[in-house]
């Protein structure tokens, strides 16, 4: 396009000149390299504070999930067992956890883990209360969702929804509306049914999960 | 709009802005080209994120960033982007932008950026920032460019918090979180849901339309 007239919405096509791939390619590249390295710099820059945040958050998620425990001790998931103690030389903020909330007395009232899974359009992360030899929840709660707005984000914004998990037994089944008493029933939310089954599904999958390494904890440690 | 790699004299593009002073530039996004009142472009981040100030003046503000930082790099290498490549140039420019004001948001105030949620990343999708990027930013010299964006993000600012004024105060009886409306009164609860964000947006546009339209009158009578 230097000299000649070219109209300006031209695309281009099989006459005239056309400007090389090569160049074209390039443009991206570095385009996109100098992106790339900026968005890094200020992630890393920025992650300790969104990092503090999110610690804050999963802690009262634990609060609210596990009923108000007196304290909870947290157990690390290294190699598929639950220690008490992360190893040395392992970051414990990426390590995958369980937090057993205790009542006043020191007794196990019920475990929190965290699950992240994809919803209808991002991952879905939750945080799941519940008693692992019964298998019954204390209650979960979203810590992070992508949902659609006014539709799929009811699942965390509808309370109705959330306060049915307390009480149910897993592996929970997803119904329109609940008929009965079946405490494996949940009622999923009219315009977000592919979110509320992502959360049933996520439920159910993450105590699948960790109910038998919890097993396996309490054989090792005795209770 | 040159294929050379070096910098040619500045390209003469069909539709190239008439010359403007730099305020100029900022004041018609703040008022005759008001990107909400008058162009109608943005609408989606408009309506939803409106329900209180804090998260309307949030969006606002992290668009200007937006503005600003992509009205800059397009202008800067309006003559390095060949034309078969700039929208995606252009999109990239502006994805990056977006990402940077996420994070920051992210780590500086984590209750507005959970509350402004989906919203914040769909700021690459208004299509004021590619609007402008494409029909102005493109065509004109950096300070210019920059002029612009942030007359259109403070135009977008204005617009965004004033109607999250009106349905914070109708729809719970609060500016900022601050109580305003005094104990007895009783929220229209309907201004904070989506009906209301219509509502309000309607009330705006008519008072902008018909104070237009009287001073056009004014200037015919005269």
């Amino acid at each position: 396009m230097t000299g000649g007239h070219v109209h300006p919405q031209s695309v281009p096509s099989a006459e005239g000149r056309q400007v090389p791939a090569a160049r074209l390619l390039a443009t991206l590249a570095i385009a996109g390299a100098a992106s790339g390295l900026l968005v890094v710099l200020v992630y890393r820059l920025t992650l300790p504070a969104i990092q503090r945040y999110a610690g804050q958050q999963v802690e009262v998620a634990v609060r609210e999930v596990l009923r108000a425990p007196a304290r909870w001790d947290t157990l690390y998931l290294v190699q598929d067992r639950l220690v008490a103690l992360a190893p040395e030389g392992t970051d414990k903020g990426e390590l995958p956890k369980a937090y057993l909330g205790r009542d006043a007395a020191g007794r196990r009232t019920a475990v929190a883990v965290t699950a992240r899974e994809p919803g209808f359009q991002e991952e879905l992360t939750l945080m799941i209360g519940f008693e692992p030899v019964s298998g019954a929840l204390t209650g979960i709660k979203v810590l992070e969702q992508k949902e659609t707005p006014g539709l799929g984000d009811k699942i965390e914004t509808d309370s109705a929804f959330g306060n049915q998990f307390p009480g149910r037994i897993v592996p929970l089944r997803r119904v329109k509306l609940r008929t009965g008493s079946d405490p494996s029933e949940v009622q999923t939310i009219t315009g977000a049914t592919i979110s509320s089954r992502a959360v049933i599904r996520i439920v159910n999958n993450a105590l699948a999960r960790w109910r038998p390494l919890l097993t396996a904890f309490d054989r090792t440690a005795g209770r | 709009m040159t294929t050379a790699l070096a910098p040619t004299a500045e390209p003469l593009v069909p539709g190239t802005p008439p010359p403007a002073t730099v305020l100029q530039d900022v004041w018609r996004g703040i008022s005759r080209e008001n990107p909400v009142v008058i162009q109608m472009l943005g609408m989606c981040p408009t309506m939803a994120v409106t329900n209180l100030v804090a998260n309307g003046l949030a969006m606002g503000l992290a668009t200007t960033f937006v503005m600003v930082g992509a009205g800059l790099f397009v202008s800067l290498f309006r003559r390095h982007i060949a034309n078969e490549v700039r929208i995606t140039s252009y999109i990239l420019i502006i994805a990056t932008f977006v990402t940077l004001a996420d994070l920051i948001l992210a780590a500086t105030f984590p209750v507005i950026s959970r509350a402004l949620g989906p919203f914040m990343p769909l700021i690459v999708a208004n299509c004021l920032l590619l609007g402008r990027a494409e029909a102005f930013a493109a065509k004109v010299g950096i300070p210019r460019a920059v002029a612009d964006g942030f007359g259109m993000g403070m135009g977008f600012t204005l617009s965004l918090t004033t109607l999250s004024a009106l349905r914070e105060l109708l729809g719970r009886g609060t500016l900022l979180g601050f109580p305003v409306m005094g104990a007895s009164y009783e929220p229209w609860v309907f201004m904070v849901l989506p009906p209301g964000g219509f509502f309000a947006l309607g009330l705006l546009l008519l008072s902008v339309a018909w104070v237009g339209g009287r001073r056009k009158r004014n200037v015919q009578a005269r």
